[in-house]
């Protein structure tokens, strides 16, 4: 830091503004810089992140990982992708409007004119396992005797239970293998609470910047609009609504936003009202900057601080939500894949403790990984924090 | 005697941050023998207040260590100590007054229980005891009515009687050795005359010794018998007051003794246009009270203030925090709401919106106190000083921008080639630079200049004056300077506006005020920033 840079003068050669360095895509300026390497320092929570990313990305592509139509399909010189486009069974010498490809006849049809293939999953999450060795719902495959599975084998000219399909987590009352409904339900779980807690978070910051910014009447009559809103309570009028209609994920979405939003105002509101007098906000009014130019370029990255650091915890929230409205039944439509659902069941039947144990381990899993990815965040945001 | 009281002995601390190790006292020895002050002089990051603060050991531990040194204190090693022993000597032996006596005090406990909780902890004194003492102690350090004050939270005090409240906490336990931490920076010139006048007497009555940290040399003249002067963490030269004074050895003293702001400013054209005339300006803000919210009466930040300037001409404002003089100048920028007409080259703007106002913003401009405020700290300084280009002058090409950007900092000092880095790479002064840039870049007719150098070191406040009159010629620019800093307006003003309690106390020329006070008030304003003497006459309050 020195002080004595040479003061050029006016008469000398007008000044030249350097290029503007390019670093990449995505120039992090040093603040971010810093944060990301303080996020990166807490082995955990960046470790966290990285195993939620890649279960995340994975179950993306479920009907890549489970289903009951395969990938591919050779069949007497075409090509088929039935994973993609839904092909009658006409095409394979059957009369049905729509191809069941478990079907033996189906697939021995497939086998002797081209080949097929298969995700690593045979089931998709609303398959029914018609070849269980026991009633529904059945045990883990890898728990059964042969002598349980003799039966079924032997249709495929087997002996035991290495030769009949496996349900490595066992199947829920229906006979649907476990396993598949899984990663179905981890997919719609995750992607509800994402979509939900970044449309709350949206609506939230706008509420809470306009606020925080106007302050006086505008605050005022908000902030009490707020307090009258948030007495409503969300699960009578769900309980309500899901008498009248059945309740798509859409529909679920748009009624848990209606409640969801307000958590972020309070944080943000703050924010404004704290920054709207710092000086580089006054600096901006003076040099004629609009109402919302100074609220997006100035005050919101003060807020994002603040807003980010909740975020986990509503996505959390969220997914929290979902889950326990599909467990008491006001949920999902019947048969969607649901984690809820899964618990439910496994409530009704604890002669089958693989549904309810499979059900709170993937959960327990899931939300640990998403709270460690946010106390990550979360220090990583702190100016105060000093790692070692 | 000949065994000092303090003796710090090699003393290094290094703070790590981002996995590297950064020295911020360098190798640093001084004595402080029973009854003496010491002062420790330099510019803010040169260490001064970290060696302070390594003596009581309160320093942010582990992100602070101590590579070398020895802090022998009545025989014992303060840096090896336990927390046990250093518990014993904190507020006991040593005390400490901090800079900002709003945030030292503790808010929601009255003055009587933050000096009580000492006493009663140090000498395990009964609740009427401490009472007894705390009075005593209060009186000592000239806190009037101190009976009807010992309920008093510390926002029902003012700036001094909290400076004053802490002085007595640190006094409570009669130590051996003050440590004064920047104690009067955050105070008024006309309080600060008092509480270095305090310190000096209790000095000489409790004969205690005293470490004073301060950036200013005038007031180091004025209490120390013997003075450090520290650059980049390291001491470059120590001696008595008198010897360094008269006789600098280093260049970095040589330079700081000559730091004052010096000149007077530039002569203006008699038949210059008026660029700014407004008034009478009235800001009032309501008090509201009970359920209703009715207003029972005003506080009168500006009561009926008029102002003229000209082009190429400084008005200077000068006054003490509270009398109104910011608020003044943010209602003629239209920043506050205000009664009263503004007339801007001509046009009144005192009627217009926002959004009509919005042109006019570019030649009406602004530089604030703080450097560090008032840079948002997420936009590199080209971003910064863009900004309003982005909005006054919309049909400029990317690169043209680039250009006024470049030509702006130039101007104002800074190399353009830095311009695409963040404004925490750059220090206070520099950062003044860049927000006089960003004022200069739209060419302004006018600048609102809000005490642009208080928040500066004393070397870089000459700087920055210099800077602002050679623009000041350049651009034919009117400023209107607001100042508690009179020497600093001195340097620049041809008008000066002396205001108290929202009201003008004095105006004229500059020369015939600062040469000729006609009222109390000026005159008492005057003896505490050019002399540091407390006012006799009672013109100031507290």
């Amino acid at each position: 830091m020195n002080e004595n840079v040479p003061v050029a003068s006016p008469a000398a050669n007008a000044p030249v503004a350097p290029p503007l360095p390019r670093e990449g895509f995505i120039r992090l300026s040093p603040l971010n810089r810093r944060r990301f390497q303080n996020f990166k320092a807490n082995r955990r929570g960046y470790w966290s992140f990285w195993i939620f990313m890649v279960l995340f990305v994975l179950s993306l592509f479920a009907e890549f990982i489970a289903n009951d139509k395969p990938l591919l399909v050779s069949y007497k010189g075409e090509l088929l992708y039935p994973v993609f486009v839904e092909y009658p069974e006409e095409k394979f010498g059957g009369f049905l409007a729509q191809t069941d490809y478990r079907d033996p006849v189906i697939a021995k049809e497939i086998a002797e004119n081209g080949w097929a293939l298969w995700a690593p999953v045979h089931f998709s999450y609303n398959t029914h396992n018609l070849d269980l060795p026991v009633p529904a719902p059945a045990p883990p495959t890898w728990m059964l005797t042969d002598e349980q599975c003799r039966p079924i084998a032997e249709r495929t000219g087997g002996t035991g239970c290495r030769d009949i399909e496996w349900n490595w987590l066992g199947t829920d009352d229906q006979g649907r293998d476990v396993v598949a409904r899984l990663i179905y339900g981890f997919r719609i779980s995750v992607l509800f609470g994402l979509i939900l807690a970044g449309i709350s978070s949206v609506i939230g910051v706008l509420a809470g910047a306009i606020q925080g910014y106007f302050g006086g009447w505008v605050d005022l009559l908000f902030q009490r609009f707020i307090e009258v809103w948030t007495a409503i309570p969300a699960l009578y009028l769900l309980i309500i609504i899901s008498a009248i209609i059945t309740p798509s994920f859409f529909v679920l979405l748009g009624i848990l936003l209606l409640f969801s939003w307000v958590s972020l105002v309070g944080v943000v509101r703050a924010e404004f009202l704290r920054a709207r007098n710092f000086e580089y906000v006054r600096a901006a009014r003076a040099l004629g900057l609009s109402n919302v130019t100074i609220m997006f370029k100035h005050l919101l990255p003060n807020a994002m601080v603040a807003t980010l650091t909740f975020l986990p915890f509503i996505l959390n929230g969220s997914i929290t939500t979902l889950t326990s409205l599909d467990f008491l039944g006001f949920g999902l439509p019947p048969g969607s894949p649901s984690l809820g659902e899964m618990l439910a069941q496994g409530k009704a039947n604890l002669q089958a403790p693989w549904l309810g144990l499979t059900g709170f381990f993937v959960i327990a899993l899931m939300l640990s990984l998403l709270i460690f990815v946010g106390e990550a965040v979360r220090d990583a945001f702190d100016p105060r924090k000093t790692f070692q | 005697m000949t065994e000092p009281l303090l003796s710090v002995q090699d003393l290094s601390v290094a703070f790590r941050q981002d996995g590297r190790e950064m020295l911020a006292v360098d190798h640093v020895s001084f004595d402080i023998k029973a009854g003496e002050t010491v002062a420790l002089v330099g510019e803010s990051g040169s260490g001064k207040s970290v060696s302070a603060l390594s003596v009581l050991k309160l320093l942010p531990y582990p992100a602070a260590s101590h590579p070398s040194g020895r802090i022998l204190f009545k025989g014992q090693d303060l840096l090896t100590a336990d927390e046990n022993a250093m518990r014993r000597v904190r507020g006991n032996d040593i005390t400490m007054v901090f800079q900002e006596p709003m945030t030292s005090l503790n808010p929601l406990h009255t003055i009587e229980r933050q000096i009580g909780e000492i006493l009663k902890l140090h000498r395990g004194l009964s609740d009427r005891a401490a009472r007894t003492r705390t009075l005593e102690l209060l009186s000592l350090v000239g806190l009037r009515d101190a009976e009807s004050r010992l309920n008093a939270y510390p926002h029902q005090l003012s700036g001094g009687q909290r400076q004053r409240v802490m002085i007595a906490m640190s006094l409570a336990n009669e130590p051996d050795l003050l440590i004064a931490d920047e104690p009067t920076t955050a105070l008024d010139v006309t309080v600060q005359a008092q509480i270095l006048k305090l310190l000096a007497e209790l000095k000489g009555r409790l004969n205690m010794a005293m470490l004073f940290i301060t950036h200013d040399l005038g007031i180091v003249r004025k209490v120390a018998d013997r003075v450090c002067v520290m650059l980049k963490g390291r001491i470059v030269e120590h001696g008595t007051v008198a010897e360094v004074f008269r006789n600098p050895q280093h260049p970095y003293t040589q330079k700081l003794l000559a730091a004052e702001p010096k000149g007077r400013a530039n002569p203006v054209a008699t038949d210059a246009p008026t660029i700014v005339e407004a008034g009478p300006i009235k800001v009032w803000f309501p008090i509201k009270r009970g359920f209703m919210r009715k207003t029972v009466g005003h506080v009168k930040a500006v009561d009926g203030i008029s102002v003229r300037v000209r082009q190429g001409e400084t008005v200077g404002v000068v006054g003490e925090s509270g009398s109104g003089k910011t608020t003044l100048g943010l209602a003629i920028l239209r920043l506050v709401s205000s009664e009263g007409p503004v007339v801007f080259l001509g046009n009144r703007i005192d009627t217009l919106g926002s959004r009509e106002i919005r042109p006019m913003r570019k030649d009406l401009q602004v530089v604030f106190q703080d450097p560090y405020g008032s840079l948002s700290p997420r936009l590199s300084v080209a971003e910064i000083v863009e900004e309003g280009l982005l909005v006054q002058n919309r049909g400029l090409s990317y690169d043209d921008r680039r250009a006024v950007v470049a030509r702006a900092l130039a101007d104002v000092g800074i190399d353009p080639a830095t311009m695409d880095r963040y404004p925490h790479e750059f220090s206070g002064g520099q950062r003044q630079r860049i927000a006089i840039a960003r004022a200069v870049a739209l060419e302004p007719r006018f600048i609102m200049l809000d005490e642009p150098t208080s928040a500066l070191d004393m070397s870089v406040q000459a700087q920055i004056v210099e800077l602002l009159r050679d623009l000041q010629k350049r651009r034919n620019l009117a400023y209107m300077f607001i100042s508690h800093d009179l020497k600093v307006v001195r340097a620049l003003a041809n008008h000066v506006i002396v205001m108290q309690n929202g009201k003008v106390v004095e105006e004229g020329a500059a020369e015939a005020i600062f040469s000729r006070p006609q009222t109390d008030y000026t005159r008492a304003l005057f003896a505490a920033a050019f002399n540091l003497e407390a006012d006799s006459l009672n013109a100031v309050r507290e």
